[in-house]
């Protein structure tokens, strides 16, 4: 491992991203060396995938400079940021199933011969060339949809490197879908690359996996650099602690509440694919906590709860009754109801107004014999509006009109209309301005307080630690641990979350 | 159509507690709606025609205009609800054919009107019944499902009837098509008007039609909100089944005859209809007035098209040019209103 530095072959200074409501990244500042794997480190949402999306030109930035090799650059597209030699392997691949191997590395940048056609035979054995350093075993004329997920994933490695003047290669989670000897393939890979003298940006929520094959690191916390440095000189414990000891900007307005008898009780529930022996209870009055990383199967269990999908094992008591619900409506005659993480798909029909959203699961109570009562509906939806502090022009406007952090309030009062027994939160305040966060927080525990039963899935950790009465930690789909708030911090819930609690690093 | 109004903008500044229940519609708002613009054209041909032939304002007269629409228009009418939900349904020629086919067997084996009648729309509710099961069982695209259901049911029927035809109708059942029930409001026209009142209060009164437009527009969400999205589309085939039935029997009727060509091209003058009245073909909008509108809108032309001697076929050329004109308008028309907005 040579730490010391030759000339930076990329250097982004001060750049920065807002979305509407939200800033993704402010003031960051990212150098990558040739021939030296920078690791990425952040929580869910601290704006890496932000920070990528903008090197390979999917995004532009709205302010800082992107310096590579000297030269100041802009990539106005994702075939600008290609050519100058940036190659990114995504953590959902976006490839072609219905294509075949040398298509699919070679689509974009196809390579052509003397009359302007496509040259076959030369693209067919650069990918032999590519492949017999990756996985000689796949022949290039297969359909990519024959291939399971990790060869695809080799295959989205072989399109990085099949452009010559690739300098930079970003590989965003790139061991998620792989097994171990995969993964062991890719660590091979991964040091030829930097061999050949190219910069590589490994992104990873592993530890052991940045410490076996980083050099150097950069820890982002949202949407800012918090600290970077050699890895050589940093421990497992130490990026931790960046990664999550944030200052507490926001003071969440936690109601105690000493919880009642169990509401609902949950034991052994699985699913063939997505989760495997679930259990636990919530209390009248509780707030539970939900935290794991992207993929760990909590969205998973949710929705087998709301009846959307269907578990193969266990049973869901609620107030002492077994439901099974196979659809959603059975669970919301049930009590239960689910606010969920896709808000503009799943949560609101944003074409139609606010009012009539916020009826829609309460309309056979509220309409006379199937006839529409408009009064009753502007009266509830009046209701909802100002217990939720919504900022609307009027209650006949479009839901997608509004802000995010609105549409959010309009889906909770769209299920608070119901009168649920539980009411089930994922990810409540992903993508939200911080004003309609703290309505989101304020309102939850005002709910609770009076004898709601709040499940709450989040990946961020203030807002977990900061509202939830217990916690439950998820893993790869199965329950990594359960926690009191009092008697847990951030560093133990990340361990629990990535699976690093065997090393207590001293 | 409401898509075609600019979204309000949202107003952060008000204070939560005096958001309004809606905004007043303005002139210029009522102006720019579909149904308004159509309604203007309607009037537009309803003079032409009054100035290109002198026979055109007898009240005779114009009852014969209606018969050229309202079988049609009352198929539309379903269809409207079906492709709100973001479905359609091809089969409604092919279900009046088989329909009056089964009449047509019932009446030669001697069955009297009530029970051919019967026949006629139970036949429909089956048929529609088949389509909505493959829509909702066996998740078969509708337009996959119903493009197969068309040659199916048709084609029943051709090999019932091969180069014949059914023409034995007992003299009571010339009613539904010939019949009167009012000085010059015919039989027909009677219940196009009523079906459009039951139908626009089921749509845009009840919670069945909130949960059609809920269900067209994002059928997660509307899942997610406890739509039994299913049960409606099951629902929605039945009804165009049945309003297939009913316009079988007014066709037949009216023709006395039965032969498996009746209705041919018929599914696409109701979808034409639907759209342009206002009904986006993607699903989510769309009003029953508007759709009553364009039916009438549909037969003065086709009427000023008679009195003017056209022929039938550059009639059958003018539904293919308003079909694609009519899908291709309202996008240009929301184009232009977002560049002036």
């Amino acid at each position: 491992m040579n730490a010391a530095s030759p000339k930076p072959v990329l250097e982004m200074r001060g750049i920065a991203k807002s979305f509407p409501g939200v800033k993704a990244l402010e003031g960051v500042d990212l150098t990558l060396y040739p021939g030296q794997v920078t690791a990425l480190i952040g929580e869910n949402g601290a704006g890496k995938s932000t920070l990528v999306k903008i090197l390979t030109g999917v995004y532009q930035p709205d302010g800082g400079t992107i310096v590579l090799d000297g030269t100041p650059v802009l990539f106005p597209t994702a075939e600008a940021a290609m050519d100058a030699g940036v190659s990114a392997i995504h953590q959902e691949t976006v490839l072609f199933d219905e294509l075949s191997v040398v298509e699919n590395i070679f689509v974009g940048h196809q390579l052509t011969n003397r009359f302007g056609l496509l040259d076959w035979p030369a693209m067919r054995a650069r990918t032999r060339a590519i492949m017999a350093n990756i996985d000689p075993d796949i022949d290039p004329d297969t359909r990519l949809k024959d291939l399971g997920i990790a060869r695809k994933h080799l295959v989205a490695i072989a399109r990085a490197l099949s452009v010559e003047a690739t300098k930079i290669v970003i590989m965003d989670e790139p061991t998620a879908a792989l097994s171990y000897k995969e993964v062991e393939d890719l660590y091979e890979i991964v040091e030829r690359l930097k061999g050949q003298g190219k910069a590589i940006l490994f992104i990873s929520h592993k530890f052991e996996e940045i410490f076996r094959i980083a050099d150097r690191y950069t820890v982002f916390r949202d949407g800012k650099p918090v600290g970077d440095g050699l890895v050589a000189e940093a421990d497992t414990n130490k990026l931790i602690s960046m990664m999550v000891g944030r200052t507490v900007e926001h003071i969440f307005p936690k109601i105690e509440v000493a919880p009642g008898g169990t509401v609902l009780e949950v034991q052994g529930l699985s699913h063939p694919t997505e989760f495997a022996d679930i259990s636990f209870s919530l209390r009248k009055g509780e707030i539970l906590g939900f935290y794991g990383l992207v993929g760990a199967g909590r969205s998973e269990v949710m929705q087998a709860l709301f009846g959307v999908t269907h578990p193969s094992a266990g049973t869901i008591r609620i107030e002492g009754k077994t439901i099974q619900p196979r659809t959603p409506i059975q669970a919301i005659d049930a009590g239960i109801v689910y606010v969920p993480e896709e808000r503009g798909r799943q949560g609101a029909v944003t074409a139609l107004p606010i009012f009539q959203n916020i009826t829609l699961p309460s309309l056979a109570r509220i309409s006379r014999h199937g006839f529409l009562d408009l009064a009753k509906e502007f009266e509830i939806t009046r209701h909802y509006a100002a217990r939720l502090d919504l900022r609307a022009s009027n209650l006949s406007q479009d839901v997608g009109t509004l802000s995010g952090g609105n549409q959010q309030k309009v889906v909770i009062g769209k299920w608070l209309a119901t009168e649920p027994k539980v009411i089930i939160l994922d990810e409540p305040t992903k993508g939200i301005d911080v004003g309609s966060k703290s309505a989101v927080h304020g309102f939850m525990s005002e709910l609770a307080s009076q004898g709601l039963s709040v499940i709450m899935v989040s990946s961020e950790l203030p807002e977990i630690l900061g509202m939830a009465d217990r916690i439950v930690v998820m893993r790869e789909g199965r329950i990594a641990g359960t926690f009191d708030r009092s008697a847990v911090d951030a560093e133990e819930l990340v361990r629990h979350a990535t699976g690093n609690t065997a090393k207590e690093a001293a | 159509m409401s898509t075609i109004s600019a979204p309000t903008p949202p107003n952060a500044t008000l204070t939560p507690r005096n958001i309004p229940d809606r905004l007043s519609l303005g002139w210029r708002r009522i102006f720019q709606r579909w149904e308004t613009l159509l309604l203007v054209v309607a009037v537009l041909i309803f003079i032409f025609n009054a100035f290109a032939s002198p026979y055109f304002l007898d009240p005779w007269s114009l009852s014969d205009a209606t018969y050229n629409f309202t079988e049609k228009a009352i198929v539309a009418l379903a269809m409207t609800f079906v492709i709100i939900a973001g479905d359609i349904d091809l089969s409604v020629a092919s279900i009046i054919a088989l329909a009056s086919t089964a009449m047509g067997a019932a009446a030669a084996a001697g069955l009297g009107t009530p029970a051919i009648v019967v026949i006629g729309l139970g036949v429909g509710i089956l048929c529609g019944a088949f389509n909505g099961f493959l829509v909702t069982r066996f998740q078969v695209p509708s337009i996959v499902a119903t493009i197969g259901t068309m040659s199916l049911f048709r084609g029943i029927s051709y090999v019932v009837l091969g180069d014949q035809a059914y023409t034995k109708y007992p003299s009571s059942f010339a009613w539904f098509g010939q019949g009167y029930v009012w000085w010059v409001i015919t039989a027909e026209f009677a219940i196009f008007a009523v079906l459009s009142v039951i139908l626009g209060v089921l749509l845009h009164k009840t919670s069945f039609g909130r949960r059609v437009f809920a269900l067209g527009n994002n059928p997660v969400a509307a899942r997610f909100s406890g739509v039994r999205v299913e049960r409606i589309r099951f629902l929605l085939f039945l009804m165009t089944g049945t309003a297939a039935g009913i316009a079988s029997v007014l066709l037949t009727s009216r023709l006395g005859a039965t032969r498996p060509t009746i209705a041919t091209g018929m599914e696409l003058e109701a979808v034409t209809m639907a759209v342009l009245g206002g009904v986006n073909i993607l699903g989510g909008s769309g009003t029953i007035p508007g759709v009553v509108i364009a039916a009438f809108v549909m037969g003065l032309v086709t009427f000023g098209f008679g009195l003017l001697n056209v022929p039938g076929i550059v009639m059958s050329i003018f539904v293919g040019a308003l079909l694609i004109a009519v899908i291709a308008l309202p996008i240009l028309w929301r184009r232009f209103a977002r560049r002036r907005a």
